[in-house]
């Protein structure tokens, strides 16, 4: 199949090795080295889109990250991308790409009525226009404007692609591979630099592969490619492609993203398709060249329509024309440079130009090349729908605020050049106030509030000769301050066109009468009339004009946009541009997929997974596990078909029946030793500490310095200066860190040392009536009756020889013990535990049955203790020690603390004894009063009570004790549940707690 | 992300530390008598410099040492770190 605008030369492509592509469910053909969009354009084909809002048909403007138009859809299914900029996309055999925001195809949208109806959704029309009757919003316009806003479709399935993150550091960091790149690296290079240098694009060079320049005795791609070669033969130069480096974060925190694998024909599985650098440099050179301004003229968006040097970069790189009737328009000579390369493919253009005359070097050659020049003309306005056929060209009249005579040229594309726009993104990111430069009629970098450094034609200096000098000067003078070595490289001398000044004209008049549409922002489709009525409304602010006329604000981030919507605002308000100040560059410089950005935190990867050491023996035990923070514990051991609450059940009244066992491992164990330990846990803890007798457990409960409860468990004391205490598993981290801060900032003359043994301790519960006689079996030589081992009695033993601690504690609130051994003993004790007491009908409880057992017992845990209630409110008073202060007891008098209306912990049943109450329903006094129902309290922890087989539930509620006897109702909006319950005691089963002491 | 001097180990990443407010908001001494105006401004106000801020990080995924950090809020630049014991 011919390509009927590709050239027979020219171009950085292999036209041996054609590749295979689709667009719009149409096969083309393209060669290795093309870009998607490229190879498009080799097809003769400049309709990609539509635009935003309006619908109108939108081709290609640039040829790199620049591009406004050119978004599109990538693959199907899970692989599909939204949003890829065919500019950026290397062409590889078999890439399936589609058009968006059209429908039923790109040639005819349905939505193109939208530019029909364009005066109905001038900008803010979204403010205007849905504000009334309120309630539509969330029904009726959000979803429909939903459907209509004009992006790529996300993926439904998950990502099959791999993503991968990597940490460097760096002394010099160089982004952009163009003149100052190269020569900076270089030159910082070769004076001893860590350096790494980063082109987003396959091939190093930037401008030096399309200008026509000599360094040295070589060309410009010549000198590109040795110096290159000469970097990646140093060994302390880390040079790569394909690597965006999009965000300047603080401390001179660099991130890129890596494209691996997209561009591999058949790439092996196992690489990752992108990497995400996390880069610390040192110092960072900015050398991101510069992007070509559109011109602004009536229908300036019709495909067809692009930038001058994107046309050049087309032939240059890839041999492709843009067209073979071309109009050029300018306000500068760069844009001869396009004209002269389309003469030499024999191609006449039509040069265009605003300014009465220019003695440019390019401009002279131009006219030596016999191409045809109109000064002092603009293009006022264009035709063709689908692509652009004709330019309207006038002579503009002297103050250039219109036309002396209108001509119609026909062609097939347009090329625009408005001067250039130095890239200062990063700069800006990293802190650094840019300023306008008059002579550019741009911002340019100023004083760098970070260790950045911008150079070349991002800092302004548009010509090759300069931009060497600052590469290599810079490149030396960062590196020096680092490396002290004083190795200096001298810039090679070089030769270029030379050029005449530009003309400050941007905006064209329209002709008489006339009301083209004029694009200023081609992506959010902004155009003048939208600039000009927002400050015909009163918006001022440039940062204001942006947001109600989105302008700047599209993926593209404005990159052709934002000096054209400035120069407007200024010229309308008749400010200067610096008045009007810039909005703010914030990173991604371009879109990164967040898949980039996820890396391989991806599902179970997300965090690291604690596993007991008696996990493996859970598993062969069908054991049904659930996240418990970072652990993964067992909630119930599946038998037969059960559910979870019938397992749950059985488990549970096993316990009060029985024995059971449950891993307790998870819970916080924090080793505190040293003389003053007794001391600090009484500053800790609310209850006295002093006088605990070595052996002994005691319960305690700690918390905020504002009153609230922060966690509670056991603490024992091993031996006079030592204990052992536990936290609960949610808390483990925090309290250990709570514990620290007191111990090193707020009393550091106590001396005391805290440890975290957590995962050094595996631990058994052993709980229910004949746990004793299971303890007996367990440690034959132990005193375990209860008065040789009374209630929160500690003793260490001798498990068959592994050292044992032995807590006498419960949760379960039925008789039980706590057994710790060393981890690696884990699996020992448990399997020795099950052995042992399979007379007595021992089973296995996992954490549904453990809730069940302290909920039914009224024993307050995380969804009590949540951080909004103090001990009164959980009837933990008697817990407050009236001798000594402690941490948080000076706001525990507080006056809403002392309020007798708080809400308080009690228990809950269902009247009808059979509906399970959902965890989280509110409890009300009316279930029919108005909206809002004034809430009384909520349901915190459900279960099934296995002692009086109905349902049993803790609540917060307020009054709390006082409601016991009274009827409420629970209502869950969520769960569309009403149930009358009737207020008890939050300890349900054995409330003096007789069984835990027999 | 910050790179910050731990006095203990050196510079790390920020995400090896977490925060720990103002390091001149002293608890007030146990067993005294505090107002409720001073244990409320001790428990809930603190001064929200836009600049210089002396602060507290714990190098939690390090050595767990609590330490003193000089930083200017609105440009991160950290100008000084030091133990508890010594003076930023």
């Amino acid at each position: 199949m011919t390509q009927k605008y590709r050239l027979d030369k020219e171009g950085y492509i292999n036209r041996e090795k054609s590749i295979s592509f689709k667009f719009n469910g149409k096969k083309y053909f393209g060669y290795q080295g093309d870009t998607l969009a490229s190879a498009l354009l080799a097809n003769g084909i400049h309709l990609v889109g539509r635009s935003f809002k309006y619908h109108r048909p939108r081709g290609f403007i640039g040829a790199k990250e620049d591009e406004p138009n050119a978004k599109v859809q990538l693959y199907k299914g899970a692989k599909t991308e939204p949003n890829a900029v065919a500019t950026e996309i290397e062409l590889v055999e078999g890439l399936v790409a589609k058009s968006q925001n059209c429908w039923p195809s790109v040639s005819f949208d349905f939505g193109a009525i939208n530019n029909f109806l364009s005066r109905f959704f001038p900008a803010g029309f979204y403010y205007k226009t849905f504000m009334w009757p309120k309630s539509f919003w969330y029904r009726i316009y959000e979803p429909i404007i939903r459907k209509t806003a004009g992006l790529g479709v996300a993926p439904l399935k998950p990502d099959p692609d791999r993503y991968e993150h990597k940490f460097e550091h760096c002394d010099v960091l160089v982004v952009g591979s163009g003149p100052s790149g190269l020569g900076s690296a270089l030159a910082a290079a070769k004076n001893g630099a860590r350096v790494i240098l980063a082109e987003d694009k396959s091939k190093f060079g930037g401008s030096l592969l399309t200008d026509q320049v000599t360094i040295g005795n070589k060309t410009g791609k010549e000198w590109a490619d040795e110096t290159v070669e000469q970097l990646k033969s140093l060994p302390n130069v880390v040079i790569k492609n394909r690597s965006q480096v999009f965000g300047y974060y603080d401390h001179n925190m660099m991130v890129m993203f890596e494209r691996t694998k997209d561009h591999i024909e058949s790439p092996n599985k196992y690489i990752p398709r992108q990497k995400l650098w996390y880069i610390r440099a040192k110092e960072v050179l900015v050398s991101t060249g510069s992007i070509e301004r559109p011109l602004i003229f009536g229908n300036n968006d019709r495909p067809g329509i692009l930038l001058a040097s994107a046309a050049k970069e087309y032939i240059k790189k890839y041999g492709v024309l843009v067209g073979k009737k071309p109009v050029i328009f300018t306000n500068n000579d760069s844009a001869y440079d396009t004209a002269i390369e389309f003469k030499k493919n024999g191609i006449s253009p039509l040069v265009v130009d605003i300014r009465k005359n220019s003695e440019g070097a390019a401009v002279k050659e131009a006219r030596g090349l016999g191409i045809n020049i109109k000064f002092s003309h603009a293009v006022a306005n264009t035709k063709g729908y689908l692509k652009v056929n004709s330019a309207i060209v006038g002579k503009l009249n002297n103050d250039k605020s219109g036309y002396e005579s209108l001509e119609n040229i026909p062609c097939d594309c347009i090329c625009v050049s408005g001067n250039w726009t130095p890239t200062v993104h990063l700069a800006s990111q990293s802190g650094n106030k840019l300023k306008f430069d008059e002579i550019i009629s741009a911002f340019i970098p100023n004083q760098s509030r970070q260790n950045e450094t911008t150079i070349g034609s991002a800092n302004g200096s548009f010509t090759l000769k300069k931009s060497l000098e600052d590469g290599f000067n810079k490149g030396f003078e960062v590196s020096n301050k680092l490396t002290k070595k004083n190795i200096k490289s001298d810039p090679p001398t070089s030769n270029e066109k030379s050029y005449d000044n530009y003309e400050k004209f941007w905006c064209m008049p329209l002709p008489e009468n006339k009301q083209y549409k004029r694009c200023v922002d081609f992506q959010n489709d902004v155009y003048v009339s939208d600039i000009e009525l927002a400050i015909r409304e009163g918006f001022r602010s440039i940062e204001h004009v942006k947001r109600y006329t989105t302008l700047g604000m599209a993926t593209d981030q404005g990159k052709t946009s934002n000096l054209n919507g400035l120069q407007l605002v200024s010229n309308i308000e008749n400010k200067i541009v610096p008045e009007v100040g810039h909005t703010t560059f914030r990173p991604p410089y371009t879109p990164v997929t967040i898949g980039t950005i996820v890396g391989r935190e991806v599902g179970k990867h997300y965090r690291p997974t604690r596993k007991s050491p008696m996990h493996s023996w859970h598993e062969k035990n069908n054991a049904v596990f659930v996240d418990a923070g970072l652990w993964l514990r067992p909630r119930y051991y599946k038998q037969g078909n059960e559910t979870l609450q019938q397992a749950a059940k059985r488990e549970g009244a096993n316990v009060r029946k029985n024995v059971g066992i449950c891993d307790v491992t998870s819970l916080g164990k924090i080793d505190i030793k040293g003389p003053d330990s007794a001391e600090f846990l009484n500053r800790i803890y609310t209850n006295a500490w002093m006088k605990l007798p070595v052996g002994k457990a005691r319960y305690g409960v700690m918390l905020r310095e504002d009153g609230m409860v922060f966690d509670d468990g056991t603490t024992t004391r091993i031996s006079e200066n030592h204990f052992h205490m536990t936290t609960t598993t949610a808390q483990a981290v925090n309290v250990l860190a709570h514990l620290e801060y007191y111990l090193q900032v707020v009393w550091p003359e106590l001396d005391v040392n805290v440890l975290s043994t957590t995962e050094q301790w595996a631990g058994a519960a052993v709980a229910g009536p004949k746990s004793r006689e299971l303890l007996k079996k367990l440690f034959p030589e132990m005193d375990v009756s209860s008065e040789g081992f009374p209630f929160m009695g500690f003793k260490e033993e001798n498990l068959s020889g592994i050292p044992a601690r032995v807590f006498r504690i419960s949760f379960s609130g039925e008789l039980a013990y706590e057994i710790n051994v060393e981890s690696n003993h884990g699996v020992f004790m448990w399997e020795k535990i099950m052995s042992l007491g399979k007379n007595m009908g021992i089973q296995p409880y996992g954490t549904e049955a453990l809730s069940t057992l302290r909920i039914e017992m009224g024993h307050v845990a995380g969804s009590e203790i949540d951080g909004r209630t103090i001990p009164s409110d959980l009837s933990l008073e008697g817990m407050l020690s009236k001798k000594k202060d402690f941490v948080g007891k000076r706001s525990l008098n507080r006056e809403a603390f002392l309020n007798p209306d708080r809400e308080k912990v009690v228990g809950v049943i269902p009247v009808d004894k059979k509906t399970m109450i959902p965890e989280g329903s509110h409890l009300v006094k009316d279930k029919n009063a108005a909206l809002p129902n004034p809430k009384l309290g909520h349901i915190s922890a459900s279960c099934w009570s296995v002692e009086y087989n109905n349902p049993f539930s803790l609540a917060i509620l307020k009054e709390g004790k006082k409601r016991i006897g009274e009827k409420l109702y629970a209502l869950s909006p969520l769960k569309n549940k009403s149930i009358e319950v009737e207020v008890v005691s939050s300890h349900y089963v054995d409330p003096k707690g007789e069984r835990v002491r027999s | 992300m910050l790179e910050i001097k731990c006095p203990y180990c050196g510079s790390r990443s920020q995400n090896e530390f977490s925060y720990g407010g103002d390091s001149n908001a002293k608890r007030p001494e146990l067993g005294k008598e505090v107002s409720d105006k001073d244990w409320d401004n001790f428990i809930y106000l603190r001064k929200n410099p836009r600049g210089k801020h002396s602060e507290l990080w714990h190098h939690v995924a390090g050595c767990r040492q609590w330490f003193k950090v000089l930083r200017d809020t609105s440009t991160h630049e950290i100008f000084k770190t030091a133990k508890l014991t010594d003076e930023l």
